[in-house]
């Protein structure tokens, strides 16, 4: 009863603001427009009918939220999977480099966490550079990254999962590193007086303290990769997957179409997170960890 | 045991430097001279100066030049015959590459005693791993000869980029002065306002925060092409795209950061009987700093990427995302590559500016004082 | 402002031994709702303090004496029964600035100078810039701190933190100090050390003073009045007047008198506890 008083309403009143705000948008963005074109036919229509008509244009400067949830019905649930208006099917295609990168960039961040906590020289020399990359916008890549690939006949799922790869291990690297040494010196002590090896210490210690953090980064990391992904076909020439259905959308004006392919990205990404999410809870309840 | 533990690149170093005599020359078609005796010569030296646990100034010293000046010779012979490298080059190479290994890990091994010694090490050891990197992908691409564009070797790439600086400067003026900075401040002030909005009306900020964090995980990005559209292709359309990524983080973070001081200071702020701002002022926002700055360096790298990427979808012929797309097109990959040389220093340079402003400001937290 | 600057020279003045009292509690009640039903912090609590007592509480945690501390400060707000503090309500009392209040850990605001934050009060109360200066030197001369002015909390050991944030709460020379167990996390030798600086601070000031621990020695050594409370509903069981002289060595800690007071706090909390068992 607290929680639907102290958190659902608020919310909910936020979204509500959010939509009327975006309705007050519509009808200011497009109502220039939508003058124009009744002048030109000589049309006097009364307010209403006006309101009504700037909610309604084909191609909108903003397209009203309905248009916009008709649209993405429509494309979502009573179309073809196969179909190539499908945005399930687009949805799709980005998932799997998305997947297929975070996966891979999962496995090369948890890889060189290991060996920057137990390798010195790597902790010296390679740990300042992947603190730096973080500054640098590697997104500026995804172009160069899938036309040279293409140059050489690589094309389709491997260089947008190469891109979502990147943007991926650099999150779970650094989170891995300092989960890798959340462990305090006592519990490391304690491991001493029982001359472990570190391997040993690795199995029972730094790896299931270092659970948490994989899964705070792994969620910031299958984000990033879903962006990669997107980022990843614009350059392609537009066939398929979310980013590609933006880049119609933006050539043809097609507002409608790029609002809901926005939605159905903003839906993937939920998705993942919540995924990812519920999945470090499973494993740290199994682990034994206090429920929050 | 230990011996050998401590020893195998040195031990290495001299059986590949054996091995690569019985396939010489180093470039085929390119006889074998002086500078190949010297790189086995020197590797040989490396090699023997870090046969010990401990390196002594004088061993540290042949080992620092010996891998170098090697690999700068094999640079040399790559050079005069390009895609012509034999397996003596390789063996060479990797050999030249071990001994920079134990170059930084007995350089790692030091235990600095005074404060200048160790800055000093924390910034030789990185650079020495980045130099490798540049001179790995030199060697690799000239030795094997992979194509131009494919992947250039960095020597282009710095040519291009010294031949280019006017072009670069003016896309740097153009993304990052006006579509970054003007976007940055916008949107992270506004972030840090509506936080503060939020913070003064319970209502709003449980709707808010939540909603805030939900967006804060979506690919924002993705409104490019329609800023856009309603912007235009100048810089206020990039600008706005930053906005709107940099909201969020702002927002966030702030909020979480004004949740973050302890009941006793806020109780003793209410024995004083303090007011709203009075305690905002001298407790809250001081303690909420370490979060804002967290913000401002995550939304530091989010605002260059929101730019580049927004000129992806148009711009006027300048700009560095322009830059990168159409020189893609071209097929110009060292300007591409020159490009995002100046992408990651800006971000590099924006980022630490900001690190310092947090080390000032943030003082007294613990991760900046370390203890 | 002017209160302020009365108290400034009541300071001047020897404690007096005429009875105005301070903090007036008649069937003092505090009762939490929590998800496992009604907690009784605090139950039927009646006590008057006079100008000038030091008064110990102590007793077992869960007994409400840090409650009751808190609901002098208007931290907490009382269920049942009427509160008084200088003859007003607590809110009041706490609006006109009327106590300073020392907290289990320093709580120090580590962005400041102890000087800073000493000052910080000063601020939020709108002293003028040369008061504010005077009053830091004095206070921190008060509590033996001069020197460290320009330190940061984190540079300071526990007991000079504890120090500071005492020094902090007289700035502003409220007649009445409430200390929750300001030593608690101090080792021994600092707090023997710290305890006969307060007497002697008290006895400089003639402040009245709310002092919670749950060290016998500790109460029997500062206190006029020691005041035993015991949990489940937390109340006071008994109320024990000191015969000890105003002048208190630390090995006073040995002598008969004082061996007996704290044999009888420990009846009285052993008493309290009884039903327990």
């Amino acid at each position: 009863m607290d929680r639907f008083r102290d958190k659902i309403i608020p919310v909910l009143t936020i979204l509500m603001g959010i939509v009327i705000a975006w309705y007050i948008g519509a009808y200011a963005l497009n109502a220039p427009f939508q003058r124009d074109l009744d002048r030109r036919a000589g049309e006097t229509p009364t307010t209403y009918e006006f309101v009504v008509k700037t909610m309604t244009q084909p191609k909108p400067t903003l397209p009203a939220p309905h248009q916009v949830a008709s649209n993405f019905f429509e494309n979502t649930f009573l179309r073809k999977v196969s179909s190539a208006r499908s945005l399930v099917y687009h949805a799709g295609v980005t998932l799997a480099s998305t997947l297929s990168g975070f996966a891979l960039g999962t496995l090369l961040g948890i890889l060189i966490a290991v060996g920057i906590v137990h390798v010195t020289t790597l902790d010296r020399s390679l740990m300042p550079w992947i603190i730096t990359s973080q500054t640098i916008p590697i997104l500026a890549l995804a172009p160069m990254i899938i036309v040279v690939l293409a140059a050489v006949g690589i094309t389709g799922l491997i260089p947008k999962a190469l891109i979502s790869t990147y943007l991926s291990f650099f999150p779970v690297a650094v989170g891995m590193v300092k989960g890798l040494r959340s462990p305090e010196t006592m519990h490391l002590d304690l491991m001493h007086t029982y001359n472990a090896s570190k391997a040993e210490t690795f199995w029972k210690l730094r790896l299931p303290a270092s659970v948490p953090f994989l899964f705070a980064s792994m969620k910031v990391a299958v984000a990033a990769s879903l962006v990669g992904a997107i980022i990843g076909e614009l350059p392609t020439g537009a066939v398929a997957g979310i980013g590609a259905k933006l880049l119609s959308g933006s050539y043809y004006s097609q507002t409608i179409d790029m609002f809901s392919a926005l939605v159905a990205g903003a839906v993937v990404a939920a998705l993942l997170v919540t995924l990812v999410g519920v999945a470090g809870k499973l494993v740290e309840r199994a682990m034994g960890a206090r429920p929050a | 045991m230990t011996r050998v533990y401590h020893n195998w690149q040195a031990l290495a170093v001299l059986v590949l430097v054996a091995s690569s005599a019985l396939s010489l020359p180093l470039m085929s078609g390119l006889p074998s001279g002086g500078s190949t005796a010297i790189i086995m010569i020197s590797l040989i030296a490396g090699a023997l100066a870090a046969m010990a646990t401990q390196l002594s100034l004088p061993r540290l010293a042949v080992l620092a030049v010996a891998p170098h000046l090697a690999a700068w010779l094999l640079l040399a012979q790559a050079g005069q015959a390009p895609g012509q490298a034999t397996a003596s080059f390789w063996v060479l190479l990797a050999a030249s590459w071990l001994l920079a290994w134990r170059l930084a890990s007995s350089l790692s091994a030091i235990k600095a005693r005074t404060r200048g010694v160790d800055l000093a090490l924390r910034l030789i050891i990185p650079t020495l791993f980045g130099v490798w990197i540049l001179l790995l992908w030199e060697a690799i691409v000239i030795g094997a000869g992979i194509p131009f564009v494919l992947l250039p070797p960095p020597s282009a790439v710095a040519a291009r980029f010294a031949n280019s600086l006017p072009v670069l400067a003016a896309d740097v003026n153009q993304t990052i002065f006006k579509s970054v900075l003007i976007g940055y401040v916008l949107g992270c002030s506004t972030g840090f306002l509506a936080a503060i909005v939020a913070d003064r009306f319970v209502f709003i900020r449980r709707g808010l925060l939540p909603v805030g964090n939900m967006v804060s995980a979506l690919p924002i990005i993705g409104i490019a092409p329609i800023m856009v559209m309603w912007f235009g292709f100048d810089w206020h359309s990039k600008a706005a795209v930053v906005v709107v990524m940099t909201f969020f983080p702002m927002l966030v973070n702030t909020g979480a950061g004004l949740a973050a001081d302890g009941h006793m200071e806020r109780d003793l702020m209410r024995t004083y009987a303090s007011g709203y701002w009075q305690t905002l002022a001298k407790l809250r926002l001081p303690a909420a700093m370490p979060f804002i700055f967290n913000a401002l360096k995550i939304n530091s790298t989010l605002a260059l990427i929101g730019a580049i990427v927004a000129e992806f979808f148009g711009t006027p012929v300048v700009g560095m995302g322009f830059r990168i797309s159409t020189e893609v097109g071209r097929m110009n990959v060292d300007m591409v590559w020159a490009e995002i040389a100046v992408a990651a220093l800006a971000g590099s340079v924006f980022y630490g500016v900001i690190a310092l402003a947090e080390r000032a400001i943030t003082f007294w937290h613990p991760s900046v004082r370390g203890g | 402002m002017i209160d302020q600057m009365n108290a400034l020279a009541s300071q001047i003045k020897p404690a007096t031994a005429v009875s105005v009292p301070v903090v007036e509690a008649k069937g003092l009640g505090l009762t939490f709702e929590t998800n496992d039903g009604p907690v009784h912090a605090l139950s039927n609590v009646n006590l008057t303090i006079n100008k000038g007592d030091f008064v110990s509480f102590i007793g077992p945690s869960g007994c409400g004496k840090t409650t009751f501390l808190r609901t002098i400060a208007d931290l907490e707000q009382p269920t049942a029964g009427t509160l008084s503090v200088n003859s007003m309500t607590p809110r009041q009392a706490r609006e006109a600035r009327a106590y300073g209040y020392v907290f289990q850990a320093a709580a120090l605001l580590p962005w400041r100078t102890i000087e800073r934050n000493v000052a910080l009060p000063l601020e939020v109360m709108g002293f003028s810039r040369t008061d504010v200066a005077e009053r830091i030197h004095r206070t921190l001369e008060l509590v033996n701190l001069t020197g460290f002015e320009k330190k940061y909390p984190w540079q300071l050991s526990g007991g000079m933190q504890q120090r500071a944030s005492i020094a902090r709460a007289l700035a502003f020379d409220a007649d009445l100090l409430l200390m929750d167990e300001p030593f608690g996390a101090l080792d021994e030798i600092v707090r023997d050390h710290l305890n006969s600086q307060l007497l002697e601070l008290w006895a400089r000031t003639s402040k009245t003073i709310c002092f919670v621990t749950h060290s016998i020695p500790e109460a029997v050594y500062l206190s006029t009045k020691i005041v035993v409370m015991s949990p489940r509903p937390g109340r006071v069981t008994d109320v024990i007047e000191s015969t000890l002289p105003k002048e208190r060595p630390l090995d006073i800690r040995e002598t008969p008198e004082f061996l007996a007071i704290a044999a009888r706090v420990r009846d009285g909390l052993r008493a309290g506890h009884s039903y327990e068992d």
